[in-house]
């Protein structure tokens, strides 16, 4: 119910513009460190990791490149940011709505006869549906280059063959798996937590649950519908 | 003028505000007192349909409030004022900003215009040279004003004030009854203030309701209530001796 009043109708064009600008900076480029971190070491992780359990098998280690690609674009990049990001956005977009409640901010919009599920939602959601794709697609591209700075120079493979097995089994049909992914993903980090903290009431304890519960749920639906958009699109 | 008709209001099986029939006249200043308890806020947001009645209904003039639908109670909306208690003023927008907010969303002025009417909402509540502050930078009493502002920035008909003087000295509140009383009389607004500041009651209070257990126990203006012989009344103005013995003072006069 409350998605569909945020459907509702803008009122004017250019508030909503800026305010989905003001969410894209915080979204997105408010998440471009922490997501670069994470990122590079996740790539680094699985690059050491699969050249420890490939080590005294007959397999090349030029797949360790092909494995670190396609484990990161399909499951790693827009898995763990999201999952990431409904901790970090998803908390703070919790407790911004849930503090608006609480400070009678959004009683005074509603009086002044703004549609508040429309405007506090709407703008969050186009922002996140905007930037966490562009952040996924980041993620995927700082994994790789950490699964390569984090192996290479240390020697468990080469550059030569790391870029061998990138370039092997290439299928752009992952790439679209990773979008398919990272908008849903990112459709379910703010509409919860956006609806958590709408309808927040009490004190800072509920708004404390609010955002526990708002990053909990979170996660649990990416996980949830990760399994079905993997059951969907590879069978 | 707002009408109020046969209000209930019950969540679960406390019964807060039982039959409340009243009549809130336009350019005046009604005021709704009441002690902890009583029932003022919940018959405030009933009136500005923040909270739903068991039963009854608000008439804005002949308009019944409960009768229209989202679409219709937005633009009736957009003639409401309301100041709020603790001013609700947007954390992350500066003074300007907060009135400009109305006139973003539901005018098509220029932005001079819209300048220019921030700047007269402004001296109105004699506030100028704040624009560019955030509320965190500007005092309790400054906010309450820019409450005010922008209760007013869409020249509304009707304006409500939850608890205006709440957190505020004597003299700012007095600023603050004067203003509301003004902008009241100047526009020929409706205007409904919830209060249990007795200053405000003697100052502004030209109808003032009564309200004790969910029930209107009494009617009457600031005057009515040095003359009244309601028990009920003296009881709640005049609680403290220093006001029984200035309440002699002044009918000895």
């Amino acid at each position: 119910m409350l998605l569909g009043q945020s459907l509702g109708g803008p009122r004017k064009l250019n508030i909503y513009f800026r305010e989905t600008i003001r969410h894209m900076m915080d979204i997105g480029i408010g998440s471009v460190i922490i997501v670069a971190l994470i990122a590079f070491f996740i790539g680094a992780v699985t690059a050491v990791q699969f050249s420890y359990q490939l080590g005294g098998t007959l397999i090349p280690r030029y797949y360790i490149g092909y494995i670190v690609r396609d484990m990161t674009i399909i499951e790693l990049a827009p898995t763990i940011t999201c999952l990431v990001l409904a901790g970090k956005v998803g908390s703070n977009i919790a407790s911004e709505i849930g503090g608006m409640r609480q400070k009678e901010h959004i009683d005074a919009m509603e009086i002044m006869g703004v549609n508040t599920a429309s405007f506090l939602i709407l703008p969050r959601v186009i922002a996140g549906l905007t930037m966490i794709p562009l952040l996924v697609f980041m993620a995927a591209i700082i994994s790789i280059f950490g699964a390569f700075v984090a192996s290479v120079p240390i020697g468990l493979f080469s550059a030569d063959e790391f870029i061998k097995g990138l370039g092997m089994f290439y299928d752009p049909y992952n790439v679209f798996m990773m979008f398919v992914k990272s908008v849903v993903f990112a459709f379910i980090l703010i509409t919860i937590p956006a609806y958590q903290g709408y309808n927040v009431r009490g004190g800072s304890i509920e708004l404390g649950n609010a955002s526990t519960a708002a990053v909990v749920f979170s996660n649990v639906f990416i996980l949830l519908s990760d399994y079905f958009i993997a059951l969907l699109l590879t069978t | 003028m707002i009408r109020v008709e046969k209000i209930y209001k019950q969540f679960g099986d406390l019964e807060v505000l039982k039959d409340i029939n009243v009549e809130f006249e336009r350019g005046k200043t009604n005021l709704i007192i009441g002690r902890s308890g009583a029932g003022k806020t919940v018959l405030l947001k009933i009136l500005i349909g923040l909270i739903i009645p068991t039963s009854g209904t608000v008439f804005y003039d002949d308009t019944d409030f409960y009768k229209l639908n989202k679409k219709q109670i937005r633009k009736l909306r957009m003639e409401v004022g309301m100041l709020f208690q603790a001013s609700a003023l947007f954390d992350s927008y500066t003074v300007e900003e907060n009135i400009r907010f109305p006139l973003d969303m539901f005018t098509n002025f220029t932005p001079a215009e819209k300048s220019n009417r921030v700047n007269s909402c402004l001296e109105k509540v004699n506030l100028e040279g704040v624009n560019n502050r955030y509320p965190s930078e500007i005092s309790g009493g400054m906010q309450k004003r820019v409450g005010i502002a922008r209760a007013i920035v869409m020249h509304p008909q009707y304006l409500f004030c939850d608890e205006p003087n709440s957190g505020l000295d004597p003299k700012t509140s007095i600023l603050i009854d004067q203003l509301i009383r003004d902008i009241t009389r100047e526009n020929n607004i409706t205007t409904i203030i919830n209060t249990h500041d007795m200053n405000s009651v003697m100052e502004i209070g030209e109808n003032i309701i009564l309200l004790q257990d969910g029930h209107l126990v009494w009617q009457g203006s600031s005057g009515d209530v040095l003359s009244t012989d309601s028990g009920i009344i003296q009881n709640f103005i005049f609680a403290s001796p220093f006001l029984q013995r200035l309440k002699k003072l002044a009918l000895e006069k």
